[in-house]
């Protein structure tokens, strides 16, 4: 082999990993915009009610299933399916706090418990009712892809980055400037003295957790259409929510973004540079090493006396 | 307008039978034994008069029972625990190993399997030991899952496929016989263990811990033996289980062995250990009874366990008890 055939080679080579190296940080931008999508919900509950939503994941899978049935067997046009089953759902968030969580509320086990319990009967009662397969896909918006540079990406991932970006930046303004939000970060902050300024803490709580459920339905629409939906899933988007609540810090709106950045990009590198089956590996690696070195999260609120002694 | 309240008194035999006076009569001395006759009795009894099949129930009833007191251990000492399915989970593998790598029988698995388990337990948790509450919940709860992902990704020990073939206990009987005692041993020993000082040095940093450093005791200490025996005890019961099934693989960390204790405890009643195996006797045959169902099993046992917990909070056992012990009537409200 000549020397000119080796530098060839050498800059083919090169030039084929910079391209990887680039699309790798494309999709793992889509891939954390996924989890920030799918963390917000959850930390919007556990931030304000206190409340771990462990059936987080059946709801986002609830919304998935509703909107194809509303689709594809009642045959309401996809956007009105889309914004019902929204509303369906942030409407079952809302009774199961009010009928459930509200008479156990402040007991985080029996919390932890009850709504675990309802997860799994939502999820498990899918799979009764069969709802496996591949036929159970929603559709995309719009079925088209453009390249940025070597890599090609659809306009899906992109209307996933799009609105996870709208409905993050929708949250801030909401819990700044209108008074709902302002008393949801009454009630988060302390709740007795939200109380006393008469703040209905009990309502607010079931708005929490209904407009956490809305966020999972929101994310579950837009996120779904890339693969089938499958009630395994709903495990799978229970414990990345899970991770990245823990790792920004429980409850808060900017510490979910950085840690869905971190552990997008983890989750893509380990994929592409090491082997798929550790993806899952990473969000878990991820939870046990904060709670070990800070259990309050990396912008967690300083709570240091509830969290360890 | 509620004009009449309920009261609550003791029985008369219940404060004579806490003296020694209760010595003097037998209805004084059966008040007091039968409860604590009727575990070991109805115990003997049902692995005699159950068929074939509902022994191997018993037996998984044993096996959460187990699971389900360990729990409860940890939570009077202040650890919620979401995953009895380490503990489990890490005594049916390092069984399974030792009997499929170096061919030791199980007579010999069991026991170095629990102590090796209540040991690695501990190790790997001792990082966590200052967590409180929730944060120690769910260490507990990522740990399981993350070892299975960490199984099928390097695939030691079988990977997705687990070990099989392992040896059987010689038989039927005494594998009931084993789990049964045990399941005694460890509900009686814990017991005791609650009465003793050690288990008020536990109850105590469960109720203040920082009181209890105050007093110059090293709660850690106290808090990684406690984990050590609820460990042993978890390993045990999965040693003993890959031996029965022959076979040790990735669902011995499921999540099923998480939440069925908590669930019996939770049904039962936590706090007692009487409760927490009360609950296992009763959640167990249930999803026996409900197999029928099929796949509708899971969606009864969750909606089950959301009902339990909201209308009854304090367990079946607790209510039991109370009425055990107190009788109720309805007295005229004070003006």
């Amino acid at each position: 082999m000549g020397i000119e055939e080796f530098l060839n080679s050498q800059i083919l080579n090169s030039l084929i990993f910079l391209s990887m190296l680039f699309g790798t940080l494309i999709y793992g931008f889509v891939n954390s915009i996924i989890l920030a999508l799918v963390a917000l919900g959850f930390n919007l509950t556990f931030g304000i009610s206190g409340v771990a939503n462990f059936a987080y994941g059946a709801l986002y899978i609830l919304a998935g299933f509703l909107s194809w049935v509303l689709f594809n067997s009642v045959g309401l046009p996809y956007v009105f399916a889309a914004i019902l089953s929204v509303l369906l759902t942030a409407i079952a968030g809302a009774l199961m706090y009010r009928f459930i969580l509200l008479r156990i509320r402040g007991m985080v086990l029996s919390e932890v418990i009850a709504t675990f319990g309802i997860g799994l009967s939502i999820l498990e009662l899918f799979k009764y009712l069969g709802f496996i397969g591949f036929e159970y896909t929603l559709p995309v918006f719009i079925d088209y892809s453009i390249d940025i540079g070597q890599v090609t990406i659809d306009m899906q991932r992109i209307f996933i980055v799009i609105i996870g970006i709208a409905l993050a930046v929708f949250l801030w303004f909401f819990t700044h400037y209108t008074k709902t939000g302002l008393r949801f970060r009454g009630i988060a902050q302390d709740e007795r003295t939200a109380l006393s300024l008469g703040i209905n803490s009990d309502l607010v709580a079931t708005l929490s957790v209904s407009f956490g459920a809305a966020y999972a339905a929101i994310a579950a629409i837009v996120i779904l259409p890339l693969g089938t939906i499958t009630v395994d899933h709903g495990y799978e988007v229970l414990i990345n929510a899970l991770a990245v609540c823990i790792v920004g810090g429980l409850g808060s709106t900017g510490g979910v973004v950085i840690a869905s950045f971190l552990l997008g990009y983890a989750q893509t590198f380990t994929a592409t540079y090491i082997e798929s089956h550790w993806v899952m590996v990473v969000p878990l690696v991820a939870i046990l090493a904060i709670l070990v070195i800070k259990p309050s999260g990396l912008f967690g609120e300083q709570k240091e006396l509830e969290e360890r002694i | 307008m509620l004009k009449k309240r309920k009261e609550r008194i003791d029985r008369g035999i219940k404060v004579r039978s806490e003296d020694i006076f209760a010595l003097c009569s037998w209805k004084e001395m059966l008040y007091l034994s039968t409860p604590r006759l009727l575990p070991i009795v109805g115990l003997l009894v049902l692995s005699f008069l159950l068929s074939l099949y509902w022994q191997k129930v018993l037996l998984s009833v044993s096996v959460i029972a187990l699971l389900a007191i360990s729990w409860d251990l940890l939570a009077q000492s202040g650890m919620v625990s979401l995953g009895q399915a380490l503990f489990f989970g890490m005594g049916a593998y390092l069984a399974g190993i030792m009997n499929h790598y170096w061919g030791l029988s199980p007579f010999l698995t069991i026991p170095m399997a629990t102590i090796l388990g209540g040991i690695f337990c501990t190790v790997l948790l001792l990082p966590v030991l200052r967590l409180r509450g929730i944060y120690f919940a769910m260490v507990t709860l990522i740990l399981p899952v993350m070892l299975v992902r960490v199984i099928e990704a390097t695939k030691i020990f079988g990977g997705t496929e687990g070990i099989s073939g392992l040896t059987p206990l010689p038989s039927r009987w005494l594998e009931l016989y084993i789990i049964i005692v045990a399941l005694l041993a460890a509900f009686f020993g814990f017991r005791r263990l609650m009465g003793s000082d050690f288990g008020l040095v536990l109850k105590g940093i469960n109720d203040n811990d920082r009181s209890v450093m105050n007093a110059g005791i090293n709660i850690y200490w106290f808090k990684a033996q406690a984990l050590f025996i609820a460990g042993s005890v978890g390993a045990f019961a999965g040693a003993y289980m890959t031996h029965v099934y022959m076979f040790v693989g990735m669902p011995v960390f499921a999540l099923d062995y998480s939440i069925l204790p908590i669930a019996a405890a939770v049904v039962g009643g936590a706090g007692t250990f009487a409760g927490s195996m009360f609950g296992a006797f009763i959640l167990v045959p249930l999803s026996e009874v409900l197999r029928g169902f099929g796949g509708l099993r899971i969606v009864l046992y969750g909606l089950f366990l959301v009902v339990f917990i909201v209308a009854l909070p304090e367990g079946i056992f607790h209510y039991i008890q109370r009425k055990y012990h107190q009788f109720e009537r309805w007295v005229e409200v004070e003006k």
